[in-house]
């Protein structure tokens, strides 16, 4: 299969590389660059644990191929280490267990830091409903519905 | 004095972490997404496998031809049945203490005929995944689609076609319990109730799906298998009986795993074929299941039928019990633990919370062309727990005693332990009256009836339900050995001394997120006397660790934690001695406090461990001739007084029916649990939580649905309903606490208890708000149609 060659940025840094058209994103950012910090559990759409920054916003990465990304701005897990929310919300998992086995865990973090960048005072029943795209099959929810909700009210560590 | 057993328990120990609630150190490296799950394993020269499968649910394999696929560039290998045969011994899933159980022999590809649809016929390794899937679509397989048993009961029939033909029908296992006089217990009765109750197939959707990645190296005959499992002891065992290794050559590396709950304890054909290719081809061989292939080759569970019959006196008093259960397994039992232990289960379970003098029970497990079946979390338990707690409820409605006094009749006395049941089930020490306290005191049971009324004259319909249950865990060399399974019963534990003071210790018990490797390190350094921040837990590699079972059924802190504690007792006296010859002092007069050899009375530091560990290590010379320090010391532990360590508890629920529409809204749920000593309740409250959501999954949503040709119509999370966050309750817990004293530590599991009770709790719950129209619903998952069917909204 022909190849394309893409460039894009991934947690700041500068990646070229030549793919096949049908490789997914999130595919490509595993196999290609390592990055296995984002994980795949359905490749189609559902159960959220391929959750990555794509120019800024949440998405889907096994819905998007690496083609997609030329010129884009990919930010996975390990691109968040000095990312003061989500390093909030990693102290908050950690303390509240807020995660069994983790394969959720990169993609949930990253969906309750959109959640708070959106709406820094979410209710419960708020939380739960934003956080609807990302199955975990561990916890039960709500020790990540309680992670993050201590971390939308301790203002500072959400600046 | 290596035998003895030393009493450490949290209340004799000056510094403990038993009991408190601590963070899980490894949960650090997840969030970071920094683990390591099989798929993150690189290999050099890894190949790809990926399978054709069976399209239909029974067929003959009349051809195969797979010339094209094997001239793809990139493709290594095509292999099918016969090219496997010389390489992998062929299984057959039974147990022999299970009288009569019988299933057909089962290989790594179908052989000549196929049994299910999704089965793999054919596989091909290539140097990508994506080719391997290209030359899929180049392999022509003839297929004689055959008439497929599909429904359970049909299958049973005595005139139905057998689909293995040499057993003459379809039944796998049949057990009958028969205790007291049942006849005469119904004929005493002042009310019969008999009800009919229908669980739905489901699975366990592990979020990582199944994952292997076995290397062969051809020159020392090492199998290498990185594996996302429970039990690597058990697959290293199982690798080197079928592949002609000695059991040394097998390595098997479970590190992240990425969610479990049985589903990745039995061995499946997929595994079986992608280490058969490892080693015909001599290299790295990587298999991960794509979630439709999760759907079709997961052992799936739970789809039973169930008539059960309860005989109530006057005053509500239960004298007699029947059930008669049937489920449908799929074509083969599973290997090694077999498809004939859930039936096995809600038979024993069954009424298992209750004086119960008259029971008796039937269960049938039938063979059909649909996924096989297996265990998934909390074997039986919801099944035996929604029958017994559903016929009681409908006894309890239509004697007008309230749930909570009727069951509170019933239960086996808190003061009545040790007990046997009619059926022989022996139980330690329960706390189901306490349970139920505290559970009606946790709910405010009496403001939620206030608050049900209220609402109902406002038009809302809620409905309150509680399940009393009990639970398996820690179980002995019973339940699987004894039948022939290398399935260990048995866990073991080696703590070693590290030059700088830390402790190593290495255990067989494994981490799928419960937090075991947690609990681990807290037994360790509270009976060492060290912090947590010096003990490391190295599991999940049969390299590593001292042999045992893994982590199953609920046993990692009954068996596993009992290893630990007593790996580390004697470790701490093999250190007092040697700190008693180098302190010239008496170690009965030392102990190990906080990281130091203290006083023992006074707690004066005598000299830190670190520089202790370091004489030990590097300066023997420091010490007499005669002594050679003992830096290690090794437990293996295996419960024997009982067959397993019963836990118990007792659920609530709260739900809101919408009578229009059939929907249900979970407004609460709360559990009360009995695991015995409590080490991490931060770790159990969200094990129990994750439970009850797994449980209240099947109650609700979660269902393989098949036509009548034996095609399974959902299998993507598009079609197959899970809990997500936005639907599900907040869920409160309490404990009651009944320590074991079978072991020194006095835990009990408590990763099943949560899914048993969940389900009765719940239906009980709709029911109860269905109950003033006459409605009711024993059919699960209990879908908003079903809803509407019991109202006689919808035909």
């Amino acid at each position: 299969m022909s190849q394309v060659q893409i460039s894009l940025k991934v947690n700041g840094e500068k990646v070229s590389a030549l793919v096949e058209p049908r490789l997914s994103l999130v595919d490509f950012l595993r196999q290609n660059l390592d990055l296995t910090g984002t994980h795949v559990g359905c490749e189609h759409g559902v159960c959220g644990a391929c959750t990555i920054l794509f120019n800024g916003e949440i998405v889907r990465g096994c819905c998007l191929l690496a083609v997609q990304a030329e010129g884009g701005e990919v930010v996975t897990i390990e691109g968040m280490a000095d990312d003061a929310r989500t390093r909030a919300l990693q102290t908050a998992f950690h303390e509240r267990n807020a995660l069994q086995c983790g394969f959720c865990s990169p993609a949930m973090l990253l969906t309750a830091r959109e959640l708070l960048h959106e709406n820094p005072q979410p209710s419960r029943d708020e939380i739960r409903d934003f956080l609807s795209g990302n199955y975990c099959r561990c916890t039960g929810y709500q020790a990540i519905v309680d992670a993050v909700e201590t971390v939308s009210k301790n203002v500072d560590a959400t600046a | 004095m290596s035998n003895e057993r030393t009493p450490v328990t949290s209340l004799d120990l000056p510094v403990s972490y038993i009991g408190r609630s601590v963070a899980r150190p490894n949960a650090a490296r997840l969030l970071a997404g920094r683990g390591t799950y099989v798929d993150d394993v690189k290999a050099s020269r890894v190949l790809h496998v990926a399978f054709l499968r069976n399209p239909h649910a029974f067929a003959r394999i009349v051809s195969i031809d797979a010339s094209r696929a094997s001239g793809i560039d990139g493709v290594v290998s095509v292999v099918t049945a016969a090219d496997l045969k010389d390489v992998c011994k062929p299984w057959v899933g039974v147990l022999s203490h299970f009288a009569g159980l019988r299933s057909e022999t089962q290989g790594p590809l179908a052989d000549g005929v196929s049994y299910w649809q999704g089965e793999s016929v054919v596989a091909v390794a290539a140097t990508s995944r994506a080719i391997a899937e290209d030359a899929l679509g180049e392999i022509e397989v003839a297929f004689e689609e055959l008439e497929p048993s599909v429904d359970m009961d049909a299958a049973l029939q005595s005139d139905a076609a057998p689909i293995h033909a040499a057993f003459g029908s379809n039944l796998c296992f049949e057990r009958r319990v028969n205790a007291g006089s049942v006849d005469e217990g119904f004929a005493q009765a002042a009310i019969v109730v008999e009800k009919d109750f229908s669980f739905a197939r489901h699975t366990g959707v592990t979020l990582e799906p199944r994952s292997i990645l076995a290397e062969f190296n051809p020159a020392d005959r090492m199998l290498t298998i990185h594996h996302s499992s429970q039990a690597p002891q058990m697959m290293a065992r199982i690798a080197a009986m079928h592949f002609g290794l000695a059991e040394h050559q097998v390595r098997v590396i479970c590190k992240d795993v990425g969610g479990s709950f049985g589903v990745k304890i039995h061995i499946y054909p997929d595994e079986m074929t992608a280490i058969a290719l490892a080693i015909k081809l001599g290299r790295a061989v990587k298999f991960v299941a794509d979630r439709l292939e999760s759907f079709v080759t997961d052992i799936h569970a739970r789809e039973h039928r169930v008539r059960g019959r309860i005989g109530l006196s006057k005053t509500g008093e239960i004298v007699a019990l029947e059930i008669d259960d049937r489920t449908g397994i799929g074509p083969y039992s599973m290997y090694p633990r077999t498809s004939a232990v859930e039936a096995n289960q809600v038979l024993n379970i069954t009424g298992g919370p209750y004086r119960i003098a008259n029971y008796r029970g039937r269960a049938r497990v039938a063979f059909q062309n649909k996924v096989p079946t297996s265990q998934y979390r909390a074997v039986g338990h919801p099944i035996a727990c929604a029958v017994t707690e559903g016929l009681i409820d409908a006894a309890g409605r239509a004697l007008g005693i309230d749930p909570f006094d009727l069951r509170l009749r019933n239960v086996i006395r808190d003061d009545a332990y040790p007990a046997v049941n009619a059926i022989g089930l022996k139980f330690e020490g329960l706390s189901h009256e306490l349970c139920l306290a505290k559970l009606k005191k946790l709910m405010d049971y009496d403001g939620l009836r206030r608050l049900q009324a209220e609402s109902r004259a406002r038009g809302a319909h809620l409905g309150i339900g509680i399940g009393v249950f009990i639970e398996i865990t820690s179980p002995g060399p019973e339940f699987y050995g004894v039948g022939g399974a290398p399935i260990s019963a048995q866990d073991g534990c080696s703590v070693r001394l590290d030059p700088g003071g830390n402790a190593v210790c290495h255990i067989g018990t494994t981490e799928q997120g419960q937090g075991t490797d947690t609990i681990m390190a807290q037994i360790v350094a509270s009976a060492l006397g060290v912090t947590m921040d010096r003990v490391l837990i190295v599991s999940g590699d049969t390299q590593a660790s001292p042999y045992g079972g893994g982590t199953w059924a609920s046993r990692g802190a009954g068996i596993g934690g009992e290893a630990a504690l007593q790996a580390a007792v004697k470790l701490k006296n093999h250190i007092l001695k040697l700190a008693g010859i180098f302190l010239q002092a008496d170690p009965a007069a030392l102990d190990i406090v906080e990281n130091a050899i203290v006083d023992r009375d006074t707690r004066n530091e005598r000299i830190a461990m670190s520089e202790l560990a370091r004489i030990a290590h590097f300066r023997q010379d420091e010490l007499p001739k005669d002594v050679s320090p003992e830096l290690v010391a090794t437990h293996n532990y295996t419960p024997r007084q009982y067959p397993f360590a019963f836990t118990n508890g007792a659920q609530g629920s709260l739900v809101e029916v919408d009578m229009a529409t059939g929907f249900v809204k979970l407004l609460k749920h709360w559990v009360v649990d009995d695991c015995g000593t409590p080490i991490n309740p931060l770790l159990i409250e969200e094990q129990i939580r994750g439970g009850v959501v797994q449980g209240l999954g099947g109650a609700l949503y979660e269902e393989c649905l098949y036509d009548e040709r034996g095609q399974l119509l959902n299998g993507s999370l598009a079609g197959y309903l899970l809990p997500m966050a936005g639907e599900m309750p907040d869920i409160s817990i309490a404990h009651a606490v009944t320590p074991t004293k079978e072991g020194a530590l006095g835990a009990k599991g408590a990763g099943e208890a949560g899914v048993a009770a969940a389900p009765a709790a719940v239906m009980n719950a709709i029911n109860d708000a269905l109950a003033p129209f006459g409605a009711e619903i024993t059919t699960l998952p209990m879908t908003p149609e079903r809803i509407l069917r019991s109202l006689g909204k919808i035909n």
